[in-house]
């Protein structure tokens, strides 16, 4: 009689262990995107009024922009949504990706301690502001994690012609993490940082960190989505990805992200019909 | 119940143990036939233990046969032995009961029945529910009994049954190998007091370092003992 | 504290968000305890009443996978489980079913080792009898398993805790995915490098309370083994 319940019960989980994949898989989709972008709490958003369209699922891995285009190479997400264009276009020009769409951008800020020892707040030119910096030696926090928000901060060094690698000193912290753990270290221990204005927006423990510089076009980060290429990986799901993608730089999805605010400030800025974005 | 022609009667034929290095048993010949109890007895390490492992089938002679009722490597069915300090498993008294009973082959039905009726030959009734584990030594010991007739054997070796119990637990053990014995069980023990040989034994065999020193009829054995070392043991000497 | 008041709030109001989250983290470990021990107590039986040549190596290694880094468990299962790996056509990665493999991969190492000791040291002490009651080995494995089921139900709690404790493999096979494999390890881990604390504090303070109910279970389990059993 036990023995009879054990196996029942046994059974029952096998049931479900094995059972859920099969209901799941139906109609979803892997999105892999940016860590600062499912922070910002966008996809909570728009993600439902794409299910509310299409009945399609979408599931977002959120890594290191790296690891989002290296998870796209292998196939184990059918679309990338991320905001490194260099790269973005490398991953389709390796056979990686189908065609690159632009959707949005959002903007960085440059934020740091309300003493501002670099004097810098208030500057709407964030390239001279990253040279005070570099000349005062005070303490900045990279992210030094292959991310998206990391390349844009390597690209502002080398715009303002500071060549950071040979550059860096003990000011220069190098912390290998994400959005959220930045701003808990910069928080933490008084220093400068480029956020994601998302983050930024909906990060708690500010400490007596606030926006320094803002608004300066060197300070936008455009965002683009592509189909992982079904030719190399057949599983792709290419039509319900395409949907997506479609979906994205529709009027509709473009008013659906440009609708996402938080405490009634817009993040993202829709730019699909955009030249050269 | 009469033993059946089947197990007895126990034949070693030249029968050696060597352990590596150490011969434990050496070319002993001996019959066990039916009938009253056979003593085994004998010093501490005088191979008691081994050769009724040997009679009872547990392990093989490393030289010469035995064989049971004239055949050899028969499986234990009939043949049951108690340890010298025998194990409670993880139940109840009459858990470790059924459990004997069960591995014996009686039928879930009867396994009931007969095992009130095993707790009742032993002494043990009313300590069914008890975990076996927390009896105390003669009624472990007592257990260990029953659970070797649940077997329904035709022969029951005994391991010093009594070693480590108090004369009034001793006391109640003989009590049950006389009933046993009345039944028609054959009862082989070995037992390195003399007493209790006196007490129970038909027949006595005396090992000594490996060999059987003699035989004989235990009133025999006992008012007149031929050999040697028969005689200086029955006078209390240590047999070295 | 505020975040621990409002923390606090979320875990007492039934928040399903919350629930949701601990729920999946339930049936990921709980699943995975089990499939251990289907694994686990079967091989650590076998082991420890069969002699066979390289025994002892076995054992060795059995002992030293217990202290398997789930990080790296999960690298080597995401390895496997992605499409570019050899079992890509599961098509199981960034699911709950991975999480469940890549934590049963690293407890049933742990329920072999204890089950195996406790077999062992139940065998030693069995053995002589059940060779006289003339047991076959189907019987005997039965017996010893039936015997120290007290023990080996503790076994299986301390493999789920361990489970239900980690991030390391979860994280890496389940893609931490919101409303569909993120667990309340996986949750704390984000939320708190987010820096919002509530919702962190509030699973942490729900999965202590798992953690203790299961050592709770175990000891009382020992007991109940010693009561009924001796």
């Amino acid at each position: 009689m036990q023995t009879r319940r054990v196996v029942l019960a046994l059974g029952v989980t096998l049931a479900l262990v094995g059972a859920s994949p099969a209901i799941a898989q139906e109609r979803s989709i892997v999105v892999a995107s940016t860590t600062s972008t499912d922070n910002s709490g966008l996809f909570r958003h728009i993600l439902p009024l794409f299910k509310a369209k299409t009945g399609i699922d979408v599931r977002v891995v959120a890594l290191g922009t790296g690891q989002a285009l290296d998870v796209g190479r292998r196939g184990d997400a059918d679309v990338v949504l991320v905001h490194a264009k260099p790269l973005e276009e490398k991953f389709v020009a390796d056979g990686n990706g189908v065609k690159r769409f632009p959707v949005m951008y959002n903007d960085f800020v440059l934020l740091g301690p309300k003493s501002d020892p670099a004097r810098i707040a208030g500057t709407q030119d964030v390239l001279a502001a990253f040279r005070k910096i570099r000349a005062a030696e005070v303490l900045f926090i990279s992210r030094a994690d292959q991310s998206g928000t990391h390349f844009a901060e390597l690209n502002l060094w080398k715009a303002a012609d500071i060549d950071i690698a040979k550059d860096k000193g003990p000011w220069y912290r190098e912390i290998g993490q994400g959005m959220g753990a930045a701003l808990n270290m910069a928080s933490a221990s008084n220093g400068y940082l480029l956020a994601d204005r998302g983050t930024w927006i909906s990060f708690r423990s500010r400490g007596d960190l606030e926006i320094a510089v803002q608004g300066d076009p060197p300070l936008f980060n455009q965002y683009g989505v592509i189909l992982v290429n079904p030719a190399k990986h057949p599983a792709v799901k290419k039509e319900l990805g395409q949907a997506f993608i479609d979906w994205l730089v529709s009027p509709e999805g473009q008013k659906a992200i440009a609708d996402y605010k938080i405490n009634g400030q817009q993040l993202f800025f829709p730019n699909a019909s955009a030249p050269g974005a | 119940m009469r033993a059946p022609v089947s197990e007895l009667p126990i034949n070693l034929e030249d029968v050696s143990v060597t352990a590596g290095a150490v011969t434990v048993l050496d070319r002993i010949s001996l019959t066990i036939a039916s009938g009253a109890p056979t003593a085994l007895i004998g010093p501490n390490g005088s191979g008691k233990t081994t050769l009724l492992r040997l009679a009872m089938g547990l392990i093989e002679p490393t030289r010469g046969r035995v064989s049971w009722g004239g055949v050899e490597h028969t499986p234990p069915v009939r043949r049951a032995l108690m340890f010298q300090r025998p194990v409670m498993l993880h139940r109840s008294t009459a858990g470790n009961l059924r459990y004997a009973l069960a591995a014996a082959g009686v039928s879930r039905d009867a396994r009931g029945t007969r095992c009130e009726e095993l707790l009742a030959l032993v002494g043990l009734s009313g300590l069914g529910e008890r975990p076996a584990r927390k009896l105390s030594g003669g009624e472990q010991q007592r257990l260990a009994l029953a659970r070797a007739l649940a077997k329904g054997p035709a022969v029951l070796f005994l391991d010093e049954p009594t070693a480590s119990l108090d004369p009034a637990a001793t006391k109640a053990v003989e009590d049950v190998i006389g009933a046993v014995t009345a039944l028609g069980i054959k009862v082989v023990i070995a037992t390195h007091d003399l007493g209790q040989a006196r007490r129970l034994a038909g027949e006595v065999v005396l090992l000594h370092r490996g060999r059987v020193a003699e035989i004989a009829p235990a009133e025999k054995f006992f008012s007149n003992p031929k050999t040697n070392e028969a005689r200086r043991f029955v006078a209390g000497e240590l047999l070295v | 504290m505020p975040e621990n008041a409002s923390a606090l709030q979320l875990v007492l109001s039934g928040d399903p968000a919350l629930y949701a989250i601990v729920r999946l983290s339930l049936f990921v470990s709980l699943s995975a305890a089990i499939l251990a021990a289907l694994i686990g107590v079967p091989f650590g039986a076998l082991i420890a009443l069969t002699r066979f040549r390289g025994r002892e190596g076995v054992i060795v290694t059995l002992n030293a996978l217990m202290g398997l880094p789930p990080v790296v468990v999960g690298l080597a299962v995401f390895l496997l489980l992605s499409r570019s790996g050899p079992l890509g056509s599961w098509g199981i990665l960034f699911t709950p079913q991975a999480m469940i493999i890549a934590q049963t991969i690293l407890i049933a190492p742990i329920i072999a080792a204890l089950s195996r000791q406790t077999l062992e040291d139940l065998w030693l002490e069995y053995r002589d009898e059940l060779a006289a009651m003339d047991v076959g080995p189907l019987g005997r494995i039965a017996t010893l398993i039936w015997d120290a089921r007290f023990s080996l139900v503790t076994t299986l709690l301390a493999g789920f805790g361990r489970a239900a404790a980690e991030v390391g493999a979860v994280i890496i096979v389940g893609g931490n995915i919101d409303g569909f494999t993120r667990t309340m390890t996986t949750a704390i881990a984000l939320e708190t490098s987010k820096g919002d604390l509530p919702l962190a504090i509030g699973l942490g303070m729900v999965l202590l309370t798992i953690v203790l109910i299961v050592n709770a279970l175990a000891w009382g389990t020992r007991g109940l083994g010693q009561r009924f059993a001796g």
